[in-house]
């Protein structure tokens, strides 16, 4: 539970750190330590597998795929701009809406940390049995759509060469 | 009591990973200068040459590290402090803890308690190690990035398109040895290598995965980033790429973390390929030769052996990968990236199939 706690604070600081650092380089690597956390809260939920690939595919490649078009761009750091007070108000209403919808679900589901888990729970064996059984279609589902969007990928690169 | 084991059995892990380092550093000194016929480091005649051998080993253990952690540490003024900071931590942090997955003996029997020879006992210990070697890219890219120079940035920017391409390769070659194997663990894996094919061939993953080893020893020398896949230092091209704008003990850190990849890379090599601490007829009980005769070994004699024996592989491998990295050029750009995304990993890919499909198969026959 402190160790839950030590976590919690950390991704939060963390991921407000990505939104509001003036610095990209900065918000990705703030990304980076937010992503990790993640992957402890599943580590404290016994779910390993899921652990190490959350480091591995978002950590690991992705995050540094962000770092790698950031520095391409060589993006400066952002200036705050005025005005746009209705695109503001709109965000922050929208926030404010998915803050409230996700309390709302959490109070609702009122886990109880003890009493969940079957014995083993998390383990490969029984993510891969979930993930090809009960789950196939969405997962083939996500595999076709990452399909389509390497395809896509390549016909613009071949566009552009 | 468990508490002092899991504090021995970590340090342990640490100290092998450490002194391997630092002995990296004397066998590519010395290696380098063998292979190009030069005498290599020979300044350490302690005693006014009384000695008959030359010690310059003692030189680069000591005399080398003292000297670097006391050179100027010189920050570029326009470079961003913090995270100039901040990177060669990030290259050298995540290599120490791959080695706590990395078994280095089988159990070790002391008082009745049967110790495992490996520091932390994780289910899935092959995918923590990718884990970690894909997290040590975060010093190079941050490295380059913080210098504010351009050779950095440049060198940071192939690291990471370096590193990122090869570990898919990397991945894939894995996967097909997990699935061999049926775990991802790997003390379970090196226990599994021990068995015998045909009565007499020692079931390691080289003779199960040939195809995974070499694509897996490729890819491991791509993350390692040294010669021929050293583009992100480059030498002739970006004066050190990445690390152009580090000095002193920051540069030093670099340096280490590329040794413990060359390590690292070794160990897994051993672990998943070359049967680990096994040696080929040795039981816990002693040497069972093909035939039906064999001798009994004391329990204790066993586990030196086994760790003699994975200390003995993890060392050829780390002279083979020094021996590569002086023998071959430098690949271009475009050579890299074809290399990686057009040759490995279709092949990678293909392996994957045809185990995946054997393993069904040879399951289905044998139940």
């Amino acid at each position: 539970m402190i160790l839950f706690w030590i976590v919690a604070i950390i991704s939060v600081a963390s991921a407000l750190t990505v939104v509001l650092h003036r610095n990209p380089v900065y918000s990705a690597l703030a990304l980076v330590v937010a992503l990790f956390q993640v992957a402890v809260v599943f580590v404290v939920m016994q779910a390993h597998l899921i652990a190490l690939l959350q480091v591995i595919v978002y950590a690991g490649a992705i995050v540094v795929l962000f770092l790698f078009v950031i520095m391409l761009l060589s993006l400066e750091p952002d200036v705050p701009r005025p005005g746009r007070y209705g695109m503001r108000a709109g965000a922050i209403t929208l926030a404010a809406f998915l803050g409230i919808e996700l309390a709302a679900a959490a109070l609702a589901s009122q886990p109880s940390p003890d009493t969940l888990l079957p014995p083993d729970y998390g383990s490969t064996k029984q993510v891969a049995e979930r993930l090809f059984t009960t789950h196939l279609l969405p997962f083939e589902l996500t595999s076709v759509l990452l399909l389509a969007a390497v395809i896509g990928a390549v016909v613009l690169a071949r566009r552009r060469a | 009591m468990d508490v002092i084991i899991v504090v021995a059995k970590a340090l342990v892990a640490l100290v092998i990973c450490l002194q391997v380092t630092v002995l990296l550093l004397w066998v590519e000194r010395k290696g380098s200068a063998l292979i190009q016929d030069r005498v290599g480091a020979n300044r350490a005649n302690l005693f006014g040459g009384l000695l008959p051998f030359n010690l310059g080993i003692v030189n680069t253990f000591i005399a080398d590290p003292v000297k670097l952690f006391h050179k100027e540490d010189i920050v570029p003024a326009e470079a961003d402090q913090f995270l100039h900071w901040l990177a060669p931590w990030l290259a050298v942090f995540p290599l120490f803890l791959t080695f706590a997955v990395i078994p280095f003996g089988d159990v070790l029997v002391l008082g009745g308690r049967e110790i495992n020879l490996q520091a932390v006992e994780l289910g899935g210990g092959l995918l923590f190690v990718l884990a970690m070697v894909s997290l040590g890219v975060y010093g190079v890219i941050v490295g380059g990035w913080a210098s504010n120079s351009r050779y950095a940035l440049l060198g940071g920017v192939r690291g990471s398109a370096q590193m990122v391409s090869y570990e898919v390769g990397m991945g894939l070659a894995l996967v097909s040895v997990a699935l061999t194997y049926g775990t991802l663990d790997l003390q379970t894996i090196n226990r599994e290598q021990g068995a015998l094919m045909w009565g007499f061939l020692p079931a390691w993953g080289v003779f199960y995965q040939p195809i995974a080893f070499v694509l897996f020893f490729i890819a491991g020398m791509a993350e390692s980033k040294r010669a021929p896949f050293d583009l992100p230092e480059a030498e002739s091209e970006l004066v050190a790429g990445f690390q152009t704008e580090y000095s002193g003990s920051k540069m030093s850190m670099f340096m280490m973390a590329d040794f413990i990849e060359v390590a690292i890379v070794a160990a897994l090599v051993t672990t998943l390929f070359f049967g680990g601490w096994q040696i080929p007829y040795l039981q816990r009980d002693g040497f069972h030769f093909p035939g039906g005769f064999g001798f009994a070994v004391p329990s204790l004699a066993v586990t030196v052996l086994q760790i003699v024996s994975f200390l003995v592989k993890l060392f050829v491998f780390c002279w083979f990968q020094i021996l590569i990295r002086w023998s071959l050029p430098r690949l271009r750009y475009d050579q890299l990236m074809s290399l990686g995304w057009k040759r490995l990993l279709p092949v990678a890919l293909a392996n994957v199939v045809v185990t995946a499909v054997l393993v069904l198969a040879l399951e289905g026959w044998t139940t």
